[in-house]
């Protein structure tokens, strides 16, 4: 009861404070320049002299689409940040939680909650940003990639897990704070990503551990390339290497570790803000 | 009235870091009563209330509100609270913010269409009901804030300086809503500084400072104390003002001017009757009692706040 009541203010939160209008404006601005993009694309390559193979062209398609998807899945990324770095630490600071925390609730259902809200809100996000690049280049090209609702259901964990670690940093750290802290371990995973992209290629372990430790460190990218891996045509695959898609496959046992970081990342959360003075 | 205590604490202590906010804070609060919670800025009283309330945890000690341990939730179904800084979420408007708490107390809709607008005409914000916070002055939202505090019906109520953003208009409503509240039962415990406001509504008070209480006393008690008269009379003779001695051992006579120190004002009347079958002509007695003011200063001391 009192975490839907949270939740709904979460939301209505972001809609009077206009961060769901812009989301939602700068995302259809997204769909439009894709659809744009992908269109002419399409046109061109169909159009060109010799015409492509059939391989050829699922190549192309799929690489375009896997483009459109990395960009979703680093847009809701940040969304699930943006959104939520801010909502534990910006009311304990100005002291809106006093009155909250107060009443006969307790502080696991206000932490709950939020994560209920922000979580739907991302779910719909995602739906709305991912579903519209699916369709737009469906209606186009007829093309569909493979493993789509795994793919996405990977790209939603990341959004989740990244919420998860942004309401726990809120719970004890101030907002800058939190934000630094965020985006410092999302820039840790990414950057170990490549390392470990790039070491799979040129087939050093070491770089490819480094990049696994960075993955045990905070799994998102993983997350992201083991999506990019399940939704690559197997013709990319047998190219082995795009910028989009992925050489080094993360094991199912990451994904696993991805799921449990997750979980545990909401139940910090919740330790954390319940031992806050507040 | 102060049969069954409603808030108990024993030797309860915060300390932030190496900073000590509440020392040692021993003390009971009866069922019914207003309670003024006095100090200077920085004694501790914001720390002491949210502590009672659950929203810090003590360091060491203990204490029961509502016969159930700090932080339990359930029994904060019954209470009510205004902080300090009355800061809300100012992107809904005043009955949307007034729903929120009422759902966060699990009142049901039908009571709440019920209540919400007969709280907001309470506090005077009858016409503002679809005003967003944010467009709310400072004394607008202690007025909120307090409608918020009273939401359901509360058996105890926790007021933090509830009049520092209103002016006079806004703190007489105060004093007549806490005068109200108490007229129904209902337990005030209130955090001041401004004493006056305590002088009026309080039923007993405790000093507090550094983070200790000093005193705990009834408003009576502490107003009914020794008392200083002043008399204007004439033919005083060295007899008669030796014969007041039977009620003060500190008299001193100038010319037409009697002070003397007595232990209550019961006496008054007496000595009234004595210096009249004495064929003294009496201008004036009037008792000097100390005010909250005097006691405060003489309890607390005059280093204030820092």
């Amino acid at each position: 009861m009192t975490t839907l009541v949270i939740a709904r203010l979460t939301f209505r939160e972001a809609g009077r404070r206009k961060i769901l209008l812009a989301a939602l404006l700068l995302g259809l601005a997204y769909l439009v320049i894709y659809g744009l993009g992908f269109y002419f694309v399409d046109q061109d390559v169909n159009s060109s002299q010799f015409g492509p193979g059939l391989l050829e062209l699922n190549q192309i398609h799929n690489f375009l689409f896997m483009a459109g998807l990395y960009v979703v899945n680093f847009l809701t990324v940040m969304m699930a940040v943006l959104t939520s770095v801010d909502t534990l630490s910006g009311e304990i600071a100005s002291g809106t939680i006093q009155t909250l925390v107060s009443k006969p609730v307790q502080r696991w259902e206000i932490v709950f909650g939020k994560w209920l809200g922000f979580a739907g809100m991302l779910t719909f996000y995602l739906l709305l940003m991912a579903g519209g690049t699916i369709g737009l280049v469906y209606t186009i090209s007829g093309y569909v990639a493979p493993n789509v609702l795994r793919g996405l259901g990977l790209l939603w964990m990341n959004a989740v897990l990244l919420l998860g670690v942004s309401l726990a940093g809120g719970a004890v750290l101030s907002t800058l704070a939190n934000g630094v802290l965020v985006f410092g371990m999302f820039g840790i995973a990414f950057i170990g990503g490549w390392i470990e992209q790039i070491g799979s290629f040129i087939q050093n372990q070491t770089a490819v551990n480094v990049g696994i430790i960075s993955s045990l460190l905070i799994p998102s990218e993983a997350l992201w390339k083991r999506a990019a891996f399940e939704m690559q045509s197997p013709m990319v695959s047998a190219l082995g290497f795009s910028p989009f898609t992925s050489a080094s496959m993360p094991s199912t046992l990451m994904v696993g570790y991805g799921v449990v970081y997750a979980v545990l990342a909401l139940l910090l959360a919740i330790m954390l803000f319940n031992r806050r003075d507040l | 009235m102060t049969d069954a205590p409603i808030i108990v604490t024993q030797k309860l202590k915060k300390e932030f870091g190496d900073k000590i906010a509440v020392a040692d804070l021993t003390l009971e609060v009866g069922m019914g009563e207003v309670f003024g919670f006095l100090g200077p800025n920085g004694a501790g009283k914001t720390t002491a209330v949210k502590m009672l309330l659950g929203l810090i945890s003590p360091t060491s000690g203990k204490g029961e509100v509502l016969n159930a341990a700090l932080g339990d939730h359930k029994s904060r179904a019954k209470v009510g609270f205004l902080p300090e800084h009355f800061r809300f979420h100012d992107w809904l408007t005043a009955v949307e913010f007034l729903n929120l708490h009422g759902n966060l107390y699990h009142m049901p809709s039908d009571q709440l269409n019920k209540r919400v607008p007969e709280l907001l005409e309470l506090v005077g914000l009858g016409g503002h009901s679809q005003k967003k916070l944010g467009a709310f002055s400072k004394g607008m939202l202690q007025r909120i804030g307090l409608a918020q505090a009273l939401l359901n019906d509360p058996v105890l109520v926790f007021l933090d300086e509830p009049t520092s953003g209103l002016d006079p208009v806004g703190r007489r409503l105060v004093r007549d809503i806490i005068r109200d509240l108490s007229e129904r039962g209902t337990t005030v415990f209130l955090n001041s500084h401004l004493l006056s406001e305590v002088e009026i509504t309080c039923h007993r008070v405790a000093f507090i400072r550094h983070g200790e209480v000093l005193l705990t006393s009834s408003l009576q008690n502490l107003v009914e104390g020794e008392i200083t008269v002043e008399v204007r009379a004439r033919g005083l003779g060295e007899e008669i003002v030796a014969g007041l001695s039977r009620w003060s051992q500190n008299v001193r006579a100038d010319g037409e001017h009697l002070t003397l120190t007595l232990s209550g004002e019961a006496d008054i009347p007496e000595i009234n009757n004595y210096l009249v079958e004495q064929g003294v002509e009496i201008y004036a007695i009037r008792p000097q009692q100390l005010s909250l003011e005097d006691l405060f200063i003489e309890i607390v001391g005059t280093e204030g706040g820092l």
